[in-house]
């Protein structure tokens, strides 16, 4: 999904920036370009792809902010830094978040799309500048702090897009995501995205029609007809509009729960491909559809 | 429903027949806690004695179909008569308890305190709260710790658990040895020096320089407070975690990874279980949850799905109902089957592909509805059981 906003973005003419928080790996593949590191590299016009690696946040943060040369002096870095970042919680947190707002401030990009990792963690991402000046009162982080909330707090340049699929835990997750983006951050939710959404199959009166197809009698002249046993693909469509179904059950739940105000976005279950730029532009477009672009 | 599960001859009957502790892992979204339930409930049933399933979040509804909500950190037992409403009647005692991180902790540190005071003083050390509540692999820790103690009491037969959703499933497996490495760090004793003796030598004073420019001198004063506490129950948490190391690594100890065919979690799986054997941890299982039937791939059905949408309006032709309505149906019947078809292809081919290949190679089908009681616990573990 990240992959799709920054290519939609990139369409509309905007120079994006994407961020993969989990280095993986898997953003730069979505776009057929091999691992990014933590320079943003090019992967298509007007998109490139970064990995988040919290040990070059904070060397390239020493040294832009406070001007620190990084020869030997500080020790040995990666293990002074591995040790703090796992002593003080927060810290590898503001080194991400700090990242991503100095992109946002510097005004290379038009936009900064964030694959951020698990609902639970995004949390303490975005709340951290907020925790951190709870906990530091004094003190150069502070002054840091002030700042990335200016950028956070402002629904003009940050929003949160929640994505999820029709299904009991997802949905459950996201409204709790939800509630807690609103009572322990200040960001805010700009939209949530229904990805896999199964299509429809029949409307009611097709349904009734299928209900018929479906009795012994019938389905023997189809079979016959067709010169093979149809009880499978009539089970197959059986299965699939009960799946619809049920997730239909959860989407509404979604739907239901989530302040009326925040957009719900409902991206088709692609059928064809699972990864690469082909659906990535697929996801792209059905986005494009749902926002009326 | 299908059993396929004989990869090499070998079933999760056998496997947990046979061992104490059943750790389910793998990728977020794939329905591990499901199946972790499920796999506790069937061995309550078929093989008796006390079965604990120490789950860490399970859905709501699930959750309150066994009676779970709000139970936290103690065991609770799961009624016979709900397994009586599920139609059956087990050979042992079903158990459950649900993964609270704080009390966990809470527990941890009043076993090793060394008096009361320093106690109290750590549990209201704002850093405290805050390593406990947000810093990630605090939940993998307290997880295997929670399995050590509990397995300590003797009380159960066997004991399924269930990781908590992490950025990565290594971190569960990391978490034991990052813990005692960061309580024995050289590190730490250096940083708590200044604080300590007030002496600081020379070699160290850059690093101070700058921690105090980026942190503030009172944020490092807290930091170093909570660690000099800390320092009082080294020892206990240094040999408690390496007990836990000896535990993941026990012969009575396996994992079962839990995975769907779907492109993403699987390589994630596989990432774990290559990892399990590179760490010589026991890969019993991997159960793949929500496979598409198997009638899905059947080449003659895809040829008769095809005729069908082909020959929409002859076929119509030749059935009692409305044309206008029958057509686009009989089309779109034909469409769904290719399309779950090319799914179901895929997720085959991917499950032929896996590597590497564990003992016990388990597949449930795609429930059309959530698993929400004890019933539907005991029909997903009927698929996966024998």
């Amino acid at each position: 999904m990240t992959a799709a906003l920054a290519q939609l973005a990139a369409q509309r003419g905007k120079r994006v920036l994407a961020c993969d928080i989990d280095a993986t790996g898997g953003l730069a593949a979505m776009f057929e370009a091999g691992p990014s590191g933590f320079e943003p590299t090019q992967v298509a016009p007007s998109i490139s792809v970064m990995s988040m690696d919290t040990e070059a946040s904070l060397r390239e943060y020493l040294k832009i902010q406070l001007r620190i040369p990084l020869a030997g002096r500080i020790g040995p870095l990666a293990k002074v830094f591995d040790f703090v970042a796992t002593a003080a919680p927060g810290v590898r947190e503001i080194l991400t978040v700090g990242k991503l707002c100095w992109e946002v401030s510097e005004g290379h990009f038009d936009l900064v799309v964030v694959d951020a990792p698990a609902s639970g963690h995004v949390v303490s991402q975005l709340g951290a500048p907020q925790a951190m000046n709870d906990l530091v009162k004094v003190g150069q982080i502070r002054t840091q702090t002030d700042w990335m909330l200016d950028i956070l707090s402002d629904p003009g340049q940050t929003g949160v897009v929640a994505v999820t699929t029709p299904e009991e835990m997802p949905v459950s997750e996201t409204l709790e995501l939800a509630a807690r983006i609103a009572d322990e951050t200040t960001a805010q939710l700009a939209a949530v995205v229904v990805n896999r959404v199964l299509p429809e199959l029949f409307s009611t009166p097709e349904e009734a029609v299928f209900e018929r197809l479906r009795e012994p009698e019938l389905s023997s002249t189809i079979s016959d007809a067709v010169g093979g046993d149809v009880g499978p693909v009539l089970e197959a469509a059986r299965l699939a509009v009960t799946m619809r179904r049920s997730r239909a059950v959860h989407l509404r739940v979604l739907q239901e729960r989530l302040d009326p105000r925040v957009p719900v976005l409902l991206v088709p279950y692609i059928f064809t491909r699972v990864g690469g730029l082909r659906s990535t532009r697929q996801v792209a477009s059905s986005l494009a559809d749902e926002l009326g672009l | 429903m299908t059993t396929r599960s004989d990869a090499h001859g070998g079933s999760l009957d056998r496997l947990l027949a046979s061992k104490e502790i059943a750790v389910t892992c793998g990728p977020g979204g794939v329905g591990k806690t499901t199946v972790a339930a499920a796999v506790a409930a069937m061995a309550a049933c078929h093989h008796g004695g006390r079965v604990l399933v120490l789950t860490v979040d399970p859905a709501k509804r699930l959750a309150d179909a066994l009676g779970l909500q709000g139970i936290g950190n103690t065991e609770h037992r799961i009624p016979d008569e709900l397994f009586r409403e599920a139609g059956v009647t087990p050979r042992g005692e079903l158990w459950a308890a649900m993964l609270d991180t704080q009390a966990s902790w809470d527990a941890l540190i009043e076993r090793h305190a060394p008096d009361r005071r320093t106690k109290e003083q750590i549990l209201a050390n704002p850093l405290y709260r805050n390593l406990a509540g947000r810093f990630v692999q605090s939940h993998d820790y307290i997880a295997v710790e929670r399995l050590f103690e509990i397995h300590a009491t003797g009380d159960y037969d066997l004991i399924v658990v269930d990781t908590p959703p992490s950025r990565h499933a290594l971190d569960f497996l990391d978490a034991p040895k990052r813990m005692a490495e960061f309580f024995s760090s050289r590190l730490l004793r250096w940083l708590i020096v200044p604080y300590r003796s007030r002496l600081v030598n020379f070699a160290s004073r850059p690093f101070y320089q700058v921690a105090d420019r980026v942190l503030g001198t009172q944020f490092l004063a807290d930091i170093a407070e909570f660690f000099i506490l800390f320092q009082s129950m080294h020892t206990g948490f240094v040999e408690r975690a390496d007990g836990v190391v000896r535990l993941l690594s026990d012969r009575r100890t396996t994992f079962l990874v839990v995975s769907t065919l779907e492109s993403s979690p699987l390589g994630e799986a596989e990432l774990f279980a290559g990892e399990l054997v590179k760490r010589h941890l026991h890969l019993g299982a991997v159960v793949l949850n929500r496979t598409l039937p198997d009638y899905l791939r059947d080449p003659q059905a895809g040829a008769v799905a095809r005729a069908l949408g082909e020959r929409a309006e002859e076929i119509a032709g030749r059935l009692p109902t409305d044309p206008a309505l029958t057509v686009p149906l009989l089309r779109e019947v034909a469409e769904s089957f290719i399309n779950f078809g090319l799914v179901a292809r895929r997720e085959a081919e991917q499950r032929d592909e896996l590597a590497p290949t564990p003992d016990v190679l388990a597949s449930a089908p795609a429930f059309e509805n959530d698993v929400s009681n004890l019933a539907g616990l005991l029909s997903l573990g009927e698929t996966i059981w024998g």
